[in-house]
């Protein structure tokens, strides 16, 4: 995800501009690996982080192995596909079919697509329970864990999930742990595989995207806030004169 | 000649505004597209609500079972699954709610279809169907084509549509028989859980201070409560506030938290995502504080101050403490 910066639509019209952006680990993913290596320091296992992406995304995962999974997987070579959700959760499958697991965390969602769905559609192409918003897991037994998930209106749902299973994670169900730089280049030892996409076997249709951006644009233009300029003093002024009138304080 | 398919969302004996929000979405877009509306209800014991829909709708298919009294995604997932297959719709809409998220991309994949999620919009141009999306933290807007022309799927952001039904000629009920799963559900509803109530009912405010990622640092908190209190204002808060454990859940303003309308609502380093102005947006003023001008809460407030909440909160506790004298 990016940070708070100022976005530039690119020249073709289909996305941002991405160079110079900062970007860093998906909030809900921070979430997600937090979770795993809390479950994994109180019930024992190994923490494997999966992404895709170029060498830069590596970034990524050498985090997660800084906060204390035990190793990584890289899928390398997906630059040049048209990716959406069903494309992600097909290649992501891919990888995880082949190891061997208990547990599969995602985040709810990325930040900057807010798409919620490569998690879900890697349950079902898996053949695996689901379920999502969570914001508590409990592992009962080697077959079983209750689970909370998030639902409106402050209301949470409680249910009883098979395992091995699927659950995308909401965020502030941890707190992530802080990894210093340090900690990032001490992790470097720890094991961290490339696999290539073309090795992993997937079908055309399976690499072929459902979906395509056409065109993104700036929001339109709405009435908005009447802005107070002025410098702090003179604004904060008027915004008192705002409630006063608004009957509001007095 | 095709069907748009609206999957109702009810809970605890109440039909969702979400049904609605779609259902007249899906109607709008059936008059353009010479489609007719359907909506696939589940529950046990809802023939009311299939009633109360069967008047904004030109069908509802209703399946009926004591097992479908709480949502479960695999039951719904083929459920759907089989209507699809039997219906064969042009659209098939979810909400964007804990439901459409567990439930919408499994059935989406299981069925072979494509499917946008979080739309804000769905619109048609030349009979083709676009989803419109905020990306981006609602700073930038993407109009998403589907591969196939038909069947596709979208799930709806709530909000995005009235909700107040338009009624129509009396569709028809078509009661379709309870199919159970084969084997066993993987995960099973145990029960509802709320967040513990607290000393003070936010929704119950005239006034609410509302604090948001912006403050930095759970010590700044303090800083936004003295403002809250030189007004006689309530401290409320968006959500990462209460994911980052620095004020309670019962103060959280939003889809997950509370839904609020107070006389004059004062957002301070709240960039405003779509499910904090859910929760807010029927406030009577809404004045808001951020550093950055495209930030969301501004496209919502009244008025705004773009500027460093840390000289500004400061400045208003001074004129308040003046103003009181």
């Amino acid at each position: 995800m990016t940070q708070d910066v100022d976005l530039e639509i690119a020249p073709d019209g289909k996305g941002i501009k991405k160079e110079d952006l900062p970007f860093v680990m998906n909030d809900w993913d921070a979430y997600a690996v937090e979770e795993a290596i809390l479950l994994k320091e109180k019930l024992g296992g190994t923490v494997t982080a999966v992404n895709m992406g170029n060498e830069e995304d590596e970034e990524v995962l050498r985090r997660c192995l800084a906060m204390g999974a035990d190793k990584a997987i890289r899928v390398s070579g997906t630059e040049g596909l048209e990716m959406d959700g069903f494309v992600a959760a097909n290649i992501l499958s891919a990888v995880l079919k082949n190891l061997d697991f208990d547990l599969a965390l995602t985040g709810t969602q990325g930040e900057d697509q807010n798409l919620g769905m490569v998690g879900v559609m890697m349950a079902q192409k898996l053949s695996l329970p689901c379920s999502t918003l969570v914001t508590s897991v409990e592992i009962k037994d080697e077959g079983h864990a209750v689970l909370k998930g998030e639902l409106e209106g402050g209301i949470d749902q409680v249910v009883e999930i098979n395992l091995p299973a699927l659950l995308t994670i909401q965020t502030g169900i941890n707190e992530p742990r802080y990894v210093s730089i340090m900690g990032i280049r001490k992790a470097r030892k720890k094991e961290l595989k490339v696999i290539e996409y073309g090795n992993l076997g997937l079908s055309e249709a399976e690499t072929t995207a459902m979906t395509c951006v056409e065109e993104v644009f700036l929001p339109p233009e709405t009435e908005g806030a009447e802005i107070l300029e002025g410098t702090a003093e003179e604004t904060a002024g008027r915004f008192m004169e705002i409630l006063k009138e608004k009957g509001v304080f007095s | 000649m095709g069907k748009i398919i609206v999957v109702a969302e009810h809970r605890k004996g109440e039909l969702s505004d979400i049904t609605f929000e779609m259902l007249n979405k899906g109607r709008e877009l059936s008059k353009i597209l010479g489609h007719t509306v359907t909506v696939a209800l589940f529950g046990n014991g809802v023939e009311d609500f299939s009633q109360e829909l069967s008047k904004v709708a030109d069908e509802v298919i209703l399946v009926e079972d004591e097992s479908l009294d709480v949502f479960n995604w695999e039951v719904y997932r083929d459920l759907l699954y089989a209507i699809i297959k039997d219906e064969g719709p042009a659209i098939i809409m979810m909400g964007h709610t804990a439901w459409g998220m567990n439930l919408a991309p499994g059935l989406a994949f299981k069925s072979g279809l494509p499917l946008a999620t979080d739309c804000v919009n769905i619109t048609c141009e030349g009979g083709r169907i676009f989803a419109v999306r905020e990306i981006y933290s609602g700073k930038i807007f993407s109009k998403v084509s589907f591969r196939e022309e038909s069947p596709v799927m979208v799930t709806i952001r709530p909000g995005s549509f009235p909700s107040e039904p338009e009624e129509s000629a009396a569709g028809k009920i078509v009661r379709k028989a309870f199919v159970p799963l084969t084997g066993d559900l993987s995960t099973r509803f145990v029960e509802y859980a709320e967040s513990p109530a607290g000393d003070v009912d936010i929704t119950q405010a005239d006034c609410l201070v509302s604090v948001g990622r912006g403050i930095g640092e759970s010590e700044n908190i303090d800083l936004v409560r003295d403002l809250a209190k030189s007004l006689g204002a309530v401290l409320s808060c968006s959500r990462p506030v209460v994911d980052k454990n620095w004020l309670p859940k019962y103060l959280q303003v939003g889809t997950s938290g509370k839904t609020v309308k107070p006389k004059a609502y004062i957002a301070i380093g709240i960039s405003g995502s779509f499910q904090h102005i859910a929760g807010m947006k029927g406030s009577g003023t809404i004045m808001a504080i951020n550093k950055d001008p495209k930030a969301p809460i501004f496209r919502e407030a009244d008025y705004g101050i773009v500027g460093d909440l840390f000289e500004i909160v400061p400045a208003l506790i001074e004129k308040a403490s003046e103003m009181h004298q």
